[in-house]
């Protein structure tokens, strides 16, 4: 029996889990997924945004600015890259330099530090790659990015060091509250906790309907990207968003904390909660939509395309409550965006939410805030890489060719807590085939390294879902 | 800080060539760096034959192509470091590279040979929407997984894409059991060799769809089915043509794009149309010293033609260690027109050839009975006739060195002439067909 | 009278041919080389093909070593040739050249590695 179930190891449920491992508690994280973040966390604009959006009086507009302040302490902590470059919102008329005046104002009220209305010639001067016919824009210096997925993966990792166990492809398939504990059911069989966080994402939804009355609904609305090449990634050195029009929210252009260059998304609400597809035409429209922005982008570096659920609540605001029907039950859903950029207030708040629940809480006093630091051959001096090389043979072996990864930080992702057990796994915690090459070179050699150190059979080791199979059967075996 | 005379980045066809060519050439204390387990490159999965029919007049399979040449590697005692990448290269010829066993390593180098090959193009540089599950593969990738580690990738194949590699593939997987539905090839002519539609397309009876692309990717986990549909003129899907073929894998063909991210770094200029190096007869780029040859410069069909052009690069190499190659005299600059989409060398300096000059080049579209014509400093100097050319065969032109004797920054045209018209059905009519 | 069109499939080039037809004899036209002309007669006659493929190697570098007929066997033997192949397990190290099997189908024809490992 646990203390505490969290469902969903997404960046809410990860950030969650360990902020519990603080406490004393018999903590689990499941999640039906072969990997942490897998879900909305894995494909979003991957913005801390500043918090002039959010209305004020909403949990949205009271804990994005919050979770913003917080991320350079916890990205510290966890060797998690964080760049807190800046964001613009452009005007090309009148009409949306109104809108951009709306945002400051907004912006005051929601207490955003240091922003500022730039004129024509100061945005020219800070991005001289975006359009001519813009006007102005909004300033807010306290914007960041960062990886989403390398921050869940890295708080699920430290959460797992403090004590908290992870349990992956365990799909929550029904739910019964008992007197003073909660059975749940799974694919591998039934765990019992004391109390639940719910933050299962597109799916919160029908978790909370397991044990109470449909309060909300998560309708998942789908965005689609293109990711570019790191030859293009400098074309702009702010998140540029595109103000608001009576015809939409507009796409933005950003460089990613690698170096990559995103434009994207639209908005699609969908029934399916596992559409993940792109279309061309959708594609066409991001694409099309951006060179408000600016028309330098070349779309010929295209690396990939791909999209991402959101988890649009029925309610209009994060959902972070006890519910009614269950008590211990916490709900933790409908965190779309800026769920990302919210997402270490939305902790502290659901926490604050357990400790009125459970009042007699005990520090856990072998909490260790930092995680042991992530080896990134490239990024360090050429003392070091000689170095680590005679340490572990293992660092000069270059696996990735486009972005020069090494088996030795393959080989660590894989074996840390909640490490990488997909292709797909490593590929988010070190990148390789996320170049250009998109794993042609690299995919068969992290297959052997996968079958190696999991001692799995190379048939067995899949990209993604466990029915994500690469290889089907031996040459030669008729 | 290591010493060598000849550094050669990349231990393919290409450079090995270069290697031995330098050595032949008198120049010792050379050495050939590999990313890969072994020499050979790309050659070593290459199974099929086909290769050296011009360098040893027989018809050798790739792994037995590359054997000669590593062969003669070791017999001339050239150092090579296998598993080796190198990191940076600069203005100066240096260049850091590591492996397992040196570690970390600063190379000083007096020549340079950058031979880094080439890689595929991938679904999503072309955008392919749909799903994004398990089983699509470029068809190197499946090569290697088929023909090297020895796993099948699938049992029901579509191709995107008719490249020499695509349609190999598609006699491969059908030979080891898989079923192959069809190829489908945006333009309405393919890229590949003919022979190649001949023995591994139409031998097996797998269909060529011409002018037609993917619009869909379908299954979530693994492939489960592939959209393709016919394209108009401006290569759009036309509506109402879509055809689903059940399958669970899709292998791409897509193209070949030259491996320069290390030649950019140093500062190595660019030819846009190519992607790779400016280079002049010596195969020498903008950086002094530093050669480039083989499928880092411009995709070759025939590995043959790799081998020359790299024997050119490293001979210079040596030729630029002993202070033979001359850099005075006039400059001359090529360039294709009319049908001729790039030539390589771009620049051309009289005073460094023998005897003859050979051009490489290829035409932009598939045409028939044209004259391919040579013009230097205004003046014809050769008119070819050509019953075919296509834009998957690279062309190749000599000119007579007296020829070049003209003024500084004279320009060498090469372009088609007379009946240049495209003719799709024309290319792969066969008998009944 | 007939005439057929054919692209040589002996080396790269890719020979356009046209071969006529006339009482049982064949006259070639577009081969560049004297291979091109047999091409020609047999391609209608009795097609033959090289099949290049791999065994099962241990011991190795990799797990598979690859193989090819050192002539043109028939080519409806094709898929025989390749059933064949399936059963051979090699051992490290051979030389590129050695003998898999001998005399496939009583042609003559000799299945050999294509490197050595």
């Amino acid at each position: 029996m646990y203390d505490v179930a969290v469902i969903g190891a997404g960046i809410a449920g990860t950030f969650i889990a360990r902020e519990l491992t603080k406490y004393d508690l018999k903590i689990v994280l499941i999640d039906k997924d072969t990997d942490i973040s897998n879900g909305t966390t894995k494909a979003n604009s991957a913005i801390v945004h500043a918090g002039y959006d959010a209305k004020d009086g909403t949990l949205k507009g009271l804990l994005n600015a919050k979770g913003n302040a917080m991320y350079d302490k916890v990205c510290t902590e966890l060797d998690v890259p964080f760049k807190r470059i800046g964001s613009f919102v452009i005007a090309t008329n009148e009409e949306e330099m109104e809108s951009v005046r709306d945002l400051y104002e907004r912006g005051i009220k929601n207490n955003i530090p240091n922003m500022k209305i730039l004129t024509e010639e100061e945005v020219k001067e800070m991005e001289p790659n975006l359009s001519k016919d813009i006007i102005g824009a909004l300033y807010a210096p306290t914007a960041g990015i960062v990886s989403p997925w390398e921050l869940s993966v890295a708080l699920a990792e430290n959460a797992g060091d403090n004590g908290c166990e992870i349990r992956l492809e365990t799909e929550v398939t029904d739910m019964k509250k008992e007197d003073d504990k909660f059975v749940i059911d799974t694919n591998h069989g039934e765990i019992e906790a004391k109390y639940i966080f719910n933050c299962a994402g597109v799916y919160a939804d029908k978790i909370n309907e397991m044990v109470g009355e449909k309060t909300f609904e998560i309708v998942p609305t789908r965005g689609q990207y293109n990711i570019l090449d790191k030859s293009v990634g400098s074309l702009v050195n702010h998140v540029i968003f595109q103000a608001p029009t009576k015809s939409g929210k507009g796409v933005l252009v950003a460089p990613t904390v690698h170096g990559n260059l995103l434009v994207g998304p639209d908005a699609e609400g969908l029934d399916d909660r596992e559409a993940l597809e792109t279309t061309s035409e959708r594609i066409g429209f991001i694409r099309e939509k951006s060179r408000k922005t600016t028309d330098k982008i070349d779309f010929r570096k295209t690396i990939t395309s791909f999209s991402g659920l959101r988890a649009k609540p029925s309610t209009g605001d994060f959902i972070i409550e006890e519910s009614k029907d269950a008590s211990g039950f916490i709900n933790v859903a409908g965190i779309e965006s800026p769920g990302l950029s919210a997402a270490p207030a939305i902790a502290e708040y659901a926490i604050d939410i357990f400790r009125n629940i459970n009042t007699d809480l005990k520090d856990n006093e072998n909490f260790n805030p930092t995680r042991k630091p992530v080896i990134r051959f490239m990024e360090l001096s050429d003392e070091e890489k000689a170095e680590i090389i005679k340490k572990d043979s293992r660092y000069g072996t270059i696996i990735c060719r486009c972005e020069n990864i090494t088996e030795g930080e393959i080989v660590d992702c894989i074996n840390r807590n909640a490490g990488g057990k997909t292709v797909d796994a490593i590929k988010r915690r070190v990148r390789p085939g996320m170049g250009r090459c998109q794993g042609g070179f690299c995919g068969p050699r992290v297959m052997e390294i996968l079958a190696r150190e999991l001692k799995e059979d190379i048939k067995n080791i899949v990209k993604d879902s466990r029915k994500s199979y690469i290889l089907t059967e031996e040459t030669k075996q008729a | 800080m290591l010493n060598y005379n000849v550094v050669v980045i990349g231990g393919g066809p290409a450079g090995l060539a270069a290697a031995i060519e330098a050595k032949k050439n008198g120049v010792d204390n050379i050495l050939v760096i590999e990313r890969d387990r072994e020499l050979g490159g790309i050659l070593q999965q290459c199974i099929h034959n086909g290769f050296g029919l011009h360098e040893f007049k027989e018809e050798l399979t790739g792994p037995e192509y590359a054997e000669r040449f590593i062969v003669e590697l070791r017999n001339m005692g050239i150092e090579y470091k296998l598993d080796t990448m190198v990191l940076d290269m600069n203005q100066n010829k240096t260049i850091s590279a590591i492996n397992s066993t040196d570690g970390f390593m600063n190379i000083q180098a007096k020549a340079i040979v950058l031979a880094m090959g080439c890689r595929e193009r991938t679904r999503g540089a072309i955008s392919i929407p749909g799903a994004r599950p398990a089983g699509v593969f470029t068809a190197g990738t499946a090569q290697r997984f088929v023909n090297m580690e020895g796993y099948m990738v699938g049992k029901k194949v579509v191709i995107l894409g008719s490249g020499d590699i695509g349609l190999i593939m598609a006699r491969r997987m059908t030979l080891e059991g898989a079923q192959v539905q069809a190829v489908a090839e945006l333009m309405p002519f393919s890229g590949g060799l003919t022979r190649n539609i001949v023995q591994c397309l139409d031998d097996y009876g797998i269909p060529l769809l011409l002018s037609h692309t993917i619009t869909e990717i379908k299954g979530r986990d693994r492939v489960e089915g592939i959209v393709i549909a016919q394209v108009d003129e401006k290569f759009k899907p036309i509506p109402g043509t879509e055809k689903e073929f059940e399958c669970d894998t899709l292998l791409l063909s897509v193209g070949l794009i030259p491996e320069n991210e290390l030649s950019v770094q140093a500062g190595v200029d660019m030819d846009r149309i190519t992607s790779g190096p400016i280079v002049n007869e010596a195969m020498e780029t903008n950086i002094e010293g530093v050669f480039a040859c083989g499928n880092v410069v411009h995709v070759h069909d025939l590995v043959d033609f790799v081998t020359a052009e790299s024997r050119r690069a490293g001979a210079s190499a040596a030729k630029y260690v002993n202070n033979e190659l001359k850099k005075e005299g006039t400059t001359l600059k090529t360039e294709g027109k009319n049908g001729v989409r790039y030539i390589v060398p771009q620049v051309v300096r009289p005073e460094n050839i023998d005897k003859t000059l050979d051009l490489f080049m290829r035409v932009d579209n598939v045409y028939h009975n044209v004259e391919m014509v040579v013009k230097i400093d205004g003046k014809e100097v050769k008119r070819m006739k050509k019953r075919h050319v296509a834009p998957g065969e690279m062309e190749s032109v000599k000119i007579k060195k007296e020829d070049l004797s003209c003024a500084d920054g004279s320009k060498i045209e090469v372009y088609l002439e007379k009946e240049a018209c495209l003719k799709k059905e024309v290319y792969l009519e066969k008998e009944g067909a | 009278m007939k005439k057929h069109e054919l692209v040589c499939i002996v080396c790269p080039m890719g020979c356009r041919l046209d071969v006529i037809e006339e009482k049982e004899k064949y006259t070639v036209l577009g081969n560049k080389c004297p291979r091109g002309k047999d091409y020609g007669v047999k391609e209608l006659t009795n097609p033959t093909r090289v099949v290049t493929s791999t065994v099962k190697i241990e011991g190795g570098l990799l797990n598979r070593i690859p193989v090819k007929t050192n002539g043109d066997i028939p080519k409806d033997k094709v898929f025989e040739c390749m059933k064949l192949l399936d059963k051979i397990q090699l051992k490290a190290p051979v030389k590129a050249g050695d003998i898999v099997l001998k005399n496939i189908f009583n042609t003559g024809i000799d299945v050999v590695t294509s490197r050595s490992m």
